[in-house]
């Protein structure tokens, strides 16, 4: 007689075949590419095991340096500037007393739109020709040439900050709000009372107390912020001349357009290690600062 | 010297008023509590004092300035919370300073002051944990150390025991009491516990609906009180009350048709025919033979106990008297069974009479 597989396999075998279909093989399988020169157009460059190779060339490349370097920058300047935007915008939103709940909703309309709608609104806005910007600069003459924000290097990447800012700044909102609710009234009135003025109460009371929605905020945030991919590549795809390129334009770039599959795969592994590294980074500020108000776990 | 001053104090949210026109006079030094039931703006007066919420009308001065219009921090108080309010990351020794830190004091007078704090509270052992690892009564010694290191000129609590069990909150309470008694501030404190109130204070505030009702040593309060609500309101158990009408013979007829002598202090203000409520405490109603008689006027009274509570030395009864339970005292007890009729005897020299309608009570002089 046959033998019957035990029922808990049986049980979980729809979940296990599911999670190896989407998850499991295409990580496999791209982490094995990663170890050939798999083409997309010759197919059959992905039975060729060069090893490392892939990652050599990469170290070797400045141009990855460089996109690695500048997305380094633009996570650092945007997750800072958001979480400080937050910051205000919670403060702000904590005082209102009239229409708070509609307040909280428009902020959270940021977070509706697709990224990609983000990028090709931005991109119209900051268009030299019929862009926003420049027709409100131009006609108040606060600047009488067009400027060249999705042109020039350092312009178009302030211009990318932009929008990726707009887009994501109502999540630390949100998360920070949802922090000041939970805060207890009380030790902000024995602070009061302790002789604080109110910078000093914010200083000493309401940060500390904050710090963990801020850096639960900054996780969830280190964690998605691949996502900029497609307001890059709406704005700028990664040019002019590479000037705004982030390791994942350069990915996508390697991949789809010069289809060097085995490559770009390679570099995602490596641009893994970054999110990663922000991520756990994060994750252990979060516990020090839940450590530091005395909640356990 | 830091007396408090209120003059006619008044607080209104919107169009709700919480506290109507309110004058005390706190001396230097004294322990004052403000009692009554919840919502009778005990709370806002004190967080009125000490400048957590804006005072509508009138002046409140601490040590003869009026503070009407300085923000908290310079009123020079402390205040211990309800809930402790200690800072959760900050371990006990930092929830101490924190003040005179922030005052920019030299960190060897930070770490004097807590010290002798912690020595006072007996908070040695838990200088370096968080609030999060502290038990109850722990976390309201802090509150309390830290509102001793600053040396403030008053003291404000706000109902600092009620979040304690009951025998952590007898300990608290003699503590708190031995605290005044070592550092000699003037005190406010709010409760809505009059154990608490008639323990610790040397005045009683006691509020009702944003007015005080009565004002007076714990002792005043107890054996004069105004009216029924502070009557029954302060001692435990509450004043038995009971419904009657002034006969011409100088008797008070109850509803049951009994009759009671008009108490001789009370004799001169009551009116024939008028409704009264005859108050007395469990202690005067005692059945004959198990209790403390002093000479003088008294009323017999035949009553069937319909429960009795055994409290070791004393056992308290119940009865129906007049279709109103009433409770006496039964010294040097012996077990009652239910139903069981005894002979009691009333003190009616500690009795008191209250007019029935404006419920104020009625004494001669």
């Amino acid at each position: 007689m046959r033998r019957r597989l035990p029922e808990w396999f049986l049980l979980l075998l729809p979940a296990i075949i599911i999670i190896a279909a989407v998850v499991l093989i295409p990580l496999i399988f791209s982490l094995y590419s990663s170890f050939t020169p798999y083409k997309l157009t010759r197919p059959s460059t992905l039975w060729k095991w060069i090893g490392f190779r892939n990652y050599e060339r990469i170290l070797e490349d400045w141009k990855f340096w460089a996109a690695f370097g500048r997305t380094v920058l633009v996570l650092t300047i945007a997750l800072n500037l958001e979480m400080l935007l937050g910051l205000g915008i919670a403060l702000l939103v904590n005082k209102v007393t009239w229409g708070q709940r509609t307040l909280r909703t428009i902020l959270m309309f940021p977070m509706m739109f697709s990224p990609i709608l983000v990028g090709f609104q931005f991109k119209f806005i900051f268009n030299d020709n019929v862009g926003l910007v420049n027709n409100v600069l131009q006609s108040t003459g606060l600047s009488d040439a067009a400027l060249p924000w999705l042109v020039d290097g350092k312009l178009a990447l302030f211009s990318i900050l932009f929008a990726e800012i707009w887009m994501s700044t109502s999540v630390f909102a949100i998360l920070i709000l949802a922090g000041l609710f939970a805060m207890p009234r009380d030790p902000l009135e024995a602070a009061k009372v302790d002789g604080c003025t109110p910078w000093q109460s914010f200083r000493h009371i309401t940060l500390p107390f904050l710090m963990p929605f801020i850096f639960i905020a900054m996780t969830i945030r280190s964690l998605d912020v691949a996502r900029a991919y497609d307001i890059v590549q709406i704005m700028t795809g990664g040019g002019p001349a590479r000037r705004t390129e982030l390791i994942w334009t350069l990915m996508a770039r390697t991949g789809y357009v010069d289809a060097k599959m085995g490559l770009a795969n390679a570099m995602g592994y490596v641009s893994i290690l970054l999110s990663i590294a922000f991520t756990v980074y994060f994750f252990k500020k979060l516990s020090a600062a839940r450590a530091q108000l005395g909640m356990t776990g | 010297m830091t007396e408090v001053t209120l003059n006619n104090v008044v607080k209104r949210y919107g169009a709700q008023q919480a506290v109507h026109g309110i004058s005390l006079d706190i001396a230097d030094g004294e322990f004052v509590v403000l009692v009554g039931p919840s919502g009778c703006g005990k709370s806002t007066t004190l967080r009125m004092i000490a400048g957590l919420e804006d005072i509508t009308d009138g002046e409140v001065a601490i040590g003869g300035r009026v503070v009407n219009d300085l923000p908290p921090r310079e009123r020079n108080i402390s205040m211990v919370f309800q809930n402790y309010a200690l800072y959760p990351h900050m371990d006990v020794r930092e929830n101490l300073g924190f003040s005179l830190k922030i005052a920019k004091r030299p960190q060897a007078e930070i770490d004097q002051a807590v010290r002798e704090a912690a020595v006072i509270l007996g908070l040695e052992d838990l200088m370096d944990r968080k609030p999060a690892a502290l038990s109850g009564g722990q976390r309201q010694r802090v509150a309390m150390g830290r509102a001793i290191v600053r040396h403030p000129d008053v003291f404000l609590f706000d109902e600092p025991l009620s979040n304690l069990d009951a025998k952590l909150r007898t300990q608290m309470r003699v503590e708190i009491k031995k605290l005044h008694q070592k550092v000699g501030n003037t005190i406010i404190y709010v409760t809505h516990d009059q154990v608490e109130a008639m323990t610790l204070a040397d005045r009683i505030v006691l509020m009702r609906d944003g007015h005080i009702v009565q004002v007076g040593t714990p002792l005043e309060l107890f054996n004069a009180p105004v009216n029924t609500f502070v009557a029954t309101f302060i001692g435990s158990p509450p004043m038995n009350l009971v419904d009657g009408e002034v006969t011409n013979a100088g008797m008070i007829r109850l509803t049951d048709g009994q009759e009671i002598p008009v108490p001789s202090a009370a004799r001169a203000g009551v009116s024939v025919g008028q409704k009264v409520q005859l108050g007395f405490r469990a202690d005067n109603l005692s059945p004959v033979g198990h209790g403390v008689f002093e000479d003088g006027e008294a009323a017999e009274l035949d009553l069937a106990v319909s429960l009795s509570e055994p409290l070791g030395t004393e056992t308290l009864l119940f009865a129906e008297l007049a279709g109103i339970e009433v409770q006496g005292k039964m010294l040097n007890p012996r077990p009652v069974s239910p139903g069981e009729r005894m002979t009691f005897r009333l003190t009616l020299g500690k009795a008191h009479v209250f007019d029935a309608d404006s419920t104020n009570a009625i004494r001669s002089n």
